[in-house]
């Protein structure tokens, strides 16, 4: 099998929800050893699913992506059946520790002592109570990374601030930027655009770091405020403001100066978009959709009078549309070189041909799901292919391995630290 | 150039970067944001096609005052060179020579007709990280497919769940799809530049040069805004995710709510519950049984009587600040609705540093969006600003090993264009 990038490389993450998980996953796939530093006393909600242990009335109630278990049940051990974990836990290892427990800190130090990188996500109260920083880590490996990413950071005003990735949204001015043109923001749903920013450009900080370590030998503290690193991603908004103190709203489904929307096709919730940036593609539209009259308006020729008129232009789309499939809408407009795609549910996408040519799902077996198709890696790489080599760790799957093979402990010290709760495979009882 | 302050993480590594517009400069962008050397390389005479987007100061376009363009190219030097000139194959294979990364962002195939193919590339440079960056991939039956922020939203991403039930899905904000496909390619870029660092052999001795493929479309398949995990869900279940009927996620207090100024995005619902009702002042009403049933967070009647009786008046007559100061006082999971000019004078953004200055020669002096995260051992910088069309033109292929008399020759052939600021 060809090696992987990252092989050789070991990370230990602490990380709750979605943002820290993500960032450890692309590790993963990169083939570093990822190692989930996971706790029987401690349950973070929405990381492995909403509890430990659910009844299956909880689980019928559940939203489908944290109540999406293998056929809706709960089975023994739903925190290793939820999707919104198992999702992104592929290629990782999970061990449990009681930090706070007598023996616990010994057996973390002996852990960060032989390891690169630690990740985490919490609140910064949590490190705190637990004990972990920067320098504790460093006390025991000098040269690791640490990679923090707290919601705003660890100084200012809003230290001690809790979010999840909507408010994040909210705070760094994305939330006005989306939602319909005639609502409000009070109707915009929940998107957690802010949570794969974080997990992707704190996966480059972990990279970027180790290239410097490679180079000077030094380790270091790099920290990830997660409202001001997706700040980047809105950029040309802010510089609006900086250049003309503009403010913005949203503009819904529309382009700021091109002609583009969501238009229904043929079928219940079946839609199409399409996006007009020239003179080519508008006139290749007006052909496609026999729209001879808006083809020759003089006032329609240049971006600034499509977008003006796009009120005039929306129906002769939709009426096009309306009798088509959005495949066969798509198709039709593409071979004539015009932006437009399917708006895929998950059925549409598992049945793509394009998307199964790329092979972007990959099969993987657990013991508690059995064998799935997953979403697979976000690339492709031509000498070190990445793949799916391990399903979803399971909560505590590599103790064992964790204990007795990295850490030297003998067999009774095993069994005393399985004793003592340190080591399990469930969540201590009255947990969660 | 400052000299004496810490050097960036990736100084020193080497970029040759074709890439234009969002996906691709923003991919490089966090490279030389972080201390690389990235030559981006443009076409004359028009150059990134970013340059013709704007927004611009006083809404005048310039090629050189383009906020897309100047927010992307930052600490980039840039050289403008006609690829279809037969002069210009000798720079691309000096300057493939030496480079670590190429990262390219055209249609697939169009980089093998230029001559800047992965196949010419790494023939020159066999240790070269060659990333490409497109709409749909290197492969596929969509391959030469066209793309947009909201086609890729539409077909990768979770759109068809976002919005409201009885309305059309909604894409996101701004070209948010876009720059986490910039992301995600700058992480497999670093992933390939490192590759075999960890090896305990010596393999790896002098780089693995490789291909990266990416396609934005599959940066929103596997992205954990709901998409991954919706996916997954489907094929543990059978069941699709789906607009909701109403604004928020189900529960209360669970939405953006109105606020004396503003909207406050405020998260106080089903286990979170006693939070928010400690938020409110403990009102003894609240403290009824019916209200510590979980099945009261699904009951439309209560609902109203919440919002109506306690939390509404509460929230309408306070400002977002100090409704968020209260919520968060009560460990409510909450924040405000911000736009541009709050961020530009918000107390955290602005004590910890998030903005950079910026003086760039034609657009003037700026606030920029700074770092996005903070290395305390290897420091970001702006050391400078996007680069004019041509800037580096004669730097570059100096350092290259051409003449003064060699690049005026070029120069006058039509064959690179220099840019006289650049001098």
């Amino acid at each position: 099998m060809p090696r992987l990038p990252l092989e050789g490389l070991r990370v230990l993450e602490i990380t709750v929800v979605w943002a820290g998980p993500y960032c450890g996953s692309f590790l993963a796939d990169l083939g570093a050893e990822v190692i989930r530093v996971e706790s029987t006393k401690t349950f973070v909600p929405l990381t492995r699913g909403a509890a430990p242990h659910l009844s299956q009335a909880v689980i019928d109630n559940l939203p489908l992506y944290s109540g999406g278990t293998p056929g809706r049940v709960p089975g023994d051990h739903p925190f290793n059946r939820s999707p919104m974990f198992n999702s992104h836990a592929r290629n990782k290892k999970s061990m449990t520790v009681n930090l706070l427990d007598p023996g616990g800190r010994e057996i973390f130090d002996r852990l960060v002592a032989i390891s690169d990188v630690l990740i985490e996500n919490n609140p910064t109260e949590t490190m705190e109570k637990l004990g972990i920083s920067y320098e504790s880590l460093r006390a025991v490996k000098d040269d690791i990374i640490m990679l923090r990413m707290p919601a705003y950071g660890s100084d200012g005003p809003y230290r001690d601030y809790r979010a999840h990735g909507v408010h994040i949204e909210g705070v760094v001015g994305h939330t006005m930027l989306r939602g319909y043109e005639d609502t409000d923001p009070s109707y915009n749903t929940t998107v957690l655009m802010s949570d794969a920013a974080g997990g992707a450009q704190g996966a480059f900080a972990v990279l970027a770091a180790l290239r410097h370590r490679k180079r000077t030998g030094e380790g270091q503290l790099v920290e990830l405020g997660q409202a001001e690193n997706v700040f980047p991603f809105l950029g040309e908004y802010y510089l609006d403001y900086a250049m003309n103190g503009r403010t913005h709203e949203t503009l819904g489904n529309r382009h700021p100066w091109a002609l583009q929307n969501c238009y229904p096709c043929a079928g219940e919730n079946r839609w199409v978009v399409v996006t007009v940036y020239d003179h080519d593609q508008w006139r290749a539209l007006c052909d496609v959709i026999g729209a001879e009259h808006l083809k020759d308006d003089p006032e329609l020729e240049s971006a600034e009078g499509r977008r003006s008129r796009q009120a005039d232009i929306d129906p002769a789309i939709e009426m096009w549309t309306r009798d088509r499939s959005p495949e066969a809408a798509m198709n039709a407009l593409q071979e004539r070189g015009i932006p437009a795609g399917v708006v895929m549910n998950q059925a549409d996408v598992f049945a793509d041909p394009h998307v199964q040519s790329r092979e972007f799902f990959r099969e993987a077996y657990q013991e508690d799901c059995g064998t799935h198709l997953y979403p697979g890696p976000l690339y492709k790489m031509s000498a070190t292919p990445l793949g799916i080599r391990r399903g979803p760790v399971m909560f505590g799957q590599d103790n064992e391995y964790v204990y007795r093979d990295l850490l030297g402990y003998s067999a009774a010290e095993y069994a005393a630290f399985e004793a003592a709760g340190h080591i399990g495979s469930d969540y201590a009882p009255g947990v969660g | 150039m400052i000299t004496s302050m810490p050097e960036g993480a990736l100084s020193g590594l080497k970029v040759l970067d074709f890439t234009h517009y969002v996906a691709g400069p923003y991919c490089t962008k966090l490279l030389a944001d972080y201390g690389a050397d990235v030559i981006k390389v443009e076409r004359p005479p028009d150059g990134d096609g970013s340059r013709r987007m704007g927004p611009y100061p006083g809404d005048e376009p310039h090629p050189e005052k383009s906020a897309q363009f100047l927010h992307l190219n930052t600490n980039k030097r840039g050289i403008a060179v006609d690829l279809k000139c037969s002069a210009v194959v000798d720079i691309v294979e000096r300057l493939a020579g030496w480079a670590d990364i190429v990262v390219e962002s055209y249609r697939p195939g169009v980089a093998d007709r230029l001559g800047i193919g992965y196949e010419r590339l790494s023939s020159i440079n066999p240790a070269l990280v060659y990333t490409s960056i497109s709409n749909f991939g290197q492969t596929g039956p969509y391959r030469d497919y066209r793309g947009s922020e909201i086609v890729f939203y539409g077909m990768g991403g979770e759109m068809h769940s976002t919005g409201l039930a009885d309305r059309e899905p909604l894409k996101l904000g701004g070209n948010v799809g876009l720059y986490q496909a910039g992301a995600v390619a700058a992480v497999a870029t670093m992933g390939a530049a490192l590759a075999g660092s960890f090896w305990t052999d010596d393999e790896a001795e002098g780089g693995i040069g490789q291909h990266v493929d990416i396609a934005i479309l599959e940066t929103q398949l596997g992205s954990v805004d709901r998409r991954q995990s919706a996916l997954l869900a489907y094929q543990y279940t059978g069941e699709l995710s789906h607009r909701p009927a109403s604004g928020g996620s189900g529960g209360y207090p669970n939405a953006v709510y109105p606020c004396s100024d503003g909207y406050l995005q405020i998260n106080g619902s089903r286990m979170y519950f006693p939070r928010a009702v400690a938020m409110l002042g403990n009102p003894a009403e609240l403290g009824a049984e019916r209200w510590k049933d979980p099945s009261s967070q699904g009951n439309a009647e209560m609902q109203e009587e919440f919002e109506g009786e306690y939390f509404l008046p509460w929230i309408l007559e306070r400002t977002r600040a100090e409704a968020w100061s209260a919520a968060q006082q009560n460990r409510v999971l909450s924040g405000p609705i911000n736009t541009m000019a709050d961020l530009d004078v918000d107390p955290s953004f602005n004590s910890r540093g998030v903005f950079a200055e910026g003086d760039h020669p034609v657009a003037g002096r700026m606030r920029y969006p700074g770092r996005p995260f903070i290395m305390n051992g290897s420091p970001w910088r702006l050391r400078s600003t996007a680069p004019l069309l041509g800037q580096h033109t004669k730097e570059v292929l100096a350092e290259m090993g051409y003449s003064a008399t060699q690049i005026a020759g070029l120069s006058d052939a039509g064959a690179i264009l220099v840019n006289a600021e650049g001098d």
